[in-house]
């Protein structure tokens, strides 16, 4: 098999690991939590680092006003069967072998990558700002985690940052064009 | 003039002399400042880190086992395991009364001495910890992995439960033993009729060793004496036990005087393999008798205590091969067994001399029947075929001994307040230190076992006089941490604690730390009345009780408005904590309960009685501070005149 295919071919796989890793992780860390509170954002569900973190999270929360974090969204219905469509179609274009249709494969996954972190911005924008105005305490700014980086909150350092799976989903975009550019070369040549 | 003069210089003379002394004096305070400051470098545990080992002393008559960090001598828990607890609600909640149940009722005190730990092949495994109580005969099982009590077995046939409780190298049993004979079975008989007639059992108590649950596996009976103090064999004499007896005088009047008679008492070797093989030929009678097993279930937090009717006996009188008794001179107290089984050190408390018998000359003194006569149809041995050695002299009073790794015992002496360390085998003295004051128990953190960590030994006192801040006539108790890895012992630290410290055991933090619980899981809450969420939150009348299905989560209760309770209703407030966040407990206590507060860890349930006498609306509250909105964690009861029809309704924020 050419390198240009099997580049193109793990490209398609490496997302399937959204399946076992998480995407996306937030942590809280305060004086009161020398181990902090952590939720790892999966592609289909949302996940306490430790037991119980979820009802922590939504319990340190619930004094500025947020909403309790999602059991079901419509996300957790879309992201995955967009991934496992993306990842055959990935598949398909791999044994085609075509050098544009891995540079499509890598547009397309740009634009639903981007599309997924602007979801996620709008949901934690949403999250930070639609507060109860019944709440115990009442903030001047927004509380409003960071998509990426790292924030002060309150009492809390707020952490957000990619975990493995997108880290494995973004090698996956990379290897596309990659493979693209190979092929490329190969036809100079 | 001139003698004026002479006589002037030489007061001038003298007084520089008394400076020079004192300066000498002076210098040699500073030095010991040196040593105190190096002293106080390897005490001190910097903010934020951990002890080296964790230390359990018992609480003496205060009925409960305290927990300290070595070497910093801070106290971390009290574990309430004998006595009524109002700050953590045992034996006031309706969870844990069972626990203090016996043959004879609700007992809510008692007098608990010597706490140890279980072991695994001779090595301590730390995964619970045996206390007794030695008014009300009971032994106490702690678990290691909550620190809290969970079972407690009362021991039928005995009184005076101070030989106790001492597990053997592989936790197979855990001992208690007789100290105040009599009657068996109990019945009315002049005291004058005590000799021949008062006997005393010693009780092996099986450990389950998956979960460590007790059952008295039989019972040795015995002559009349009082044993004192037990320690079990190990390595070459694992399968006996020792206990040492006063009192073989049988008096049972003025027994300072009538029970120091004789020149020599006894230790008891029991040789428990035999008894097993005993119990399995039938050898033993049943005896109908009662006691209560009293079981705490981690997961329906909730203790029962059920009664038990029987025990099987062993009359070591008529069994051979079962008990010998070593003469031991004076009154023996202590009976401490060194880390190889070989030595067994008899502390003849009235006696200037140390004693210490021999394993293997005991077994030797036996198959070749040494005897010197027999006492009660047991074959006593003759002293010079077993005595392995004395420590000739080492100071007045010696009460118990321990060991280290490198073939040093340690004895305490009461009468001359110190503590001696002297060699196994020689039989010399190597070092003495005094204590402050009148040392009872030492310990070496896994004394008790094959393998004891010869770096500290704590000695336990039994008056502390002027060595703290004065509190009025009753001072506090206290504790002293020698460094014992030289060939000095160096005195680091006096520290207090609670009342009265007998024996302590102790165990090096890695091994229990890992494994202590953070929460109790609510998945896994399987208690009667537990509430899940506040969604199944409730009020339930079923005649004039009334059963208050509440929650608590930061912070508040639900539901926290509850009308239609009337005057002469019995209300249950079952309270379940939603948290399940490490050290997020929640307290609740009502104006007016005949009770204590309940005081909650995350995912558990507890329970507690309100029994409203006079119409209004009365408040509760949380009493442990939650979070930064703890103040608001409060709710109101509205209470109506017993014939009124205010219809039963609840609510949290209106809902």
């Amino acid at each position: 098999m050419k390198l240009s295919k099997i580049l193109m071919l793990t490209a398609a796989i490496l997302p399937l690991f959204l399946f076992v890793f998480p995407m996306w992780s937030i942590s809280l860390q305060a004086p009161q939590y020398p181990t902090p509170l952590q939720i790892n954002i999966f592609i289909n569900h949302l996940e306490g680092e430790n037991e119980g973190d979820i009802q922590n999270f939504d319990l340190m929360n619930h004094y500025v006003g947020m909403r309790k974090l999602p059991v079901e969204m419509v996300e957790f219905d879309i992201f995955p069967i967009v991934v496992i469509a993306m990842s055959i179609m990935g598949i398909i274009f791999a044994f085609i072998g075509k050098k544009n249709l891995f540079l499509a494969w890598f547009i397309i996954m740009a634009i639903l990558g981007t599309a997924g972190i602007y979801d996620f911005y709008l949901w934690l924008y949403d999250y930070g700002h639609n507060l109860d105005p019944r709440a115990a305490i009442q903030l001047l700014d927004a509380y409003q985690p960071p998509v990426f980086g790292t924030k002060q909150i309150l009492n809390f350092t707020v952490r957000s940052y990619p975990s493995l799976g997108s880290i494995l989903l973004g090698i996956g975009i990379i290897l596309a064009p990659t493979a693209f550019y190979i092929e490329k070369k190969k036809e100079k040549e | 003039m001139k003698t004026l003069i002479k006589l002037f210089i030489l007061f001038a003379a003298a007084g520089f002399l008394v400076i020079l002394t004192s300066c000498g004096q002076n210098g040699k305070n500073s030095k010991s400042g040196a040593l105190t400051s190096n002293a106080a470098e390897r005490v001190f545990v910097p903010p934020g880190e951990h002890d080296e080992f964790y230390a359990f002393i018992s609480g003496g008559f205060s009925g409960q086992l305290a927990i300290y960090g070595l070497p910093s001598g801070r106290l971390f828990k009290i574990i309430p395991v004998f006595a009524l607890d109002g700050e953590k609600a045992y034996g006031f909640n309706e969870e844990t009364k069972p626990m203090l149940q016996t043959s004879y009722g609700f007992v809510p005190w008692d007098d608990a001495h010597h706490p140890d730990l279980s072991q695994t092949n001779g090595e301590i495994d730390g995964r619970w910890c045996f206390i007794n109580a030695n008014n009300t005969p009971r032994i106490a099982r702690i678990s290691l992995k909550t620190f809290e009590t969970e079972e407690i077995i009362e021991i039928p046939n005995s009184a005076g439960n101070h030989s106790s409780s001492f597990v053997t190298e592989n936790s197979e049993y855990v001992i208690a033993g007789t100290r105040f004979s009599v009657p068996i079975p109990q019945k009315d008989i002049s005291i004058d009729e005590y000799k021949g007639n008062f006997k005393a059992t010693l009780s092996f108590i099986k450990i389950d060793p998956k979960d460590g649950k007790m059952d008295i596996a039989f019972q040795i009976l015995m002559p009349g004496f009082d044993y004192d103090l037990t320690h079990p064999g190990r390595g070459k004499s694992h399968g006996w036990m020792f206990f040492t007896t006063y009192n073989t005088e049988e008096a049972n009047t003025l027994l300072e005087v009538n029970a120091s008679q004789n020149d020599k008492d006894f230790i008891a070797a029991i040789n428990w393999k035999k008894a097993e093989e005993y119990i399995k030929a039938g050898k033993f009678k049943k005896m109908r008798t009662k006691y209560a097993h009293n079981e705490y279930d981690e997961n329906t937090h909730t203790a029962t205590s059920t009664m038990r009717k029987e025990v099987k006996i062993l009359d070591a009188s008529v069994l051979p091969g079962l008990v010998y008794f070593l003469p031991t001179p004076k009154s023996p107290h202590g009976c401490d067994v060194d880390p190889s089984g070989e030595y067994i050190v008899g502390a003849g408390k009235l006696a200037a001399s140390l004693t210490v018998h021999s394993f293997t000359k005991m077994l030797k003194a036996i198959e070749d029947k040494k005897f010197d006569g027999e006492a009660y149809g047991i074959p006593i041995l003759n002293f010079d075929a077993i005595n392995a050695g004395t420590v000739v002299q080492p100071g007045l009073g010696p009460l118990h001994t321990e060991f280290d790794d490198k073939g040093y015992a340690y004895t305490s002496f009461f009468i001359s307040s110190e503590v001696v360390k002297w060699q196994l085998g020689t039989w010399k003295v190597i070092d003495r230190k005094p204590t402050y004051y009148s040392v009872g128990h030492v310990m070496i953190p896994g004394g008790n076992s094959r393998k004891p960590f010869g770096k500290y030994l704590v000695a336990l006192n039994k008056i502390t006089k002027d060595r703290f801040l004065p509190t009025g006539p009753e001072v506090c108790q206290s504790a002293q941490l020698y460094d014992i890895t030289g060939d000095k012992m160096e005195l680091l630290l006096d520290f207090p604690t609670i009342g009265e410290p007998h024996y302590a055991a102790a165990a090096p933090a890695s091994l229990i730390a890992p494994n202590s619980q953070k929460i109790y899981r609510l998945e896994d809450n399987k208690h009667p009345y537990a509430t899940k969420s506040e969604r199944e939150t409730k009020v339930v009348r079923k005649g004039k009780e009334v059963h208050i299905y509440m929650t608590t989560i930061r912070s508040h209760f639900a539901p926290d408005n509850i009308e239609g309770i009337k005057v002469g209703d019995k209300v249950y407030f079952h309270v379940t904590n939603l948290e399940q966040d490490y050290d997020v407990p929640h307290g609740i206590a009502m104006i007016g309960a005949n009770t204590s507060e309940l005081l909650i860890m995350p995912g558990q349930t507890e329970t507690f009685v309100w029994e409203p006498k006079q119409v209004g609306v009365w408040p509760f509250y949380c009493t442990d501070f939650c979070s930064a909105l703890h103040q608001e964690m409060q709710g109101y009861v509205r209470v109506s005149p017993r014939g009124s029809n205010t219809p039963l309704k609840w609510s949290l924020d209106g809902e």
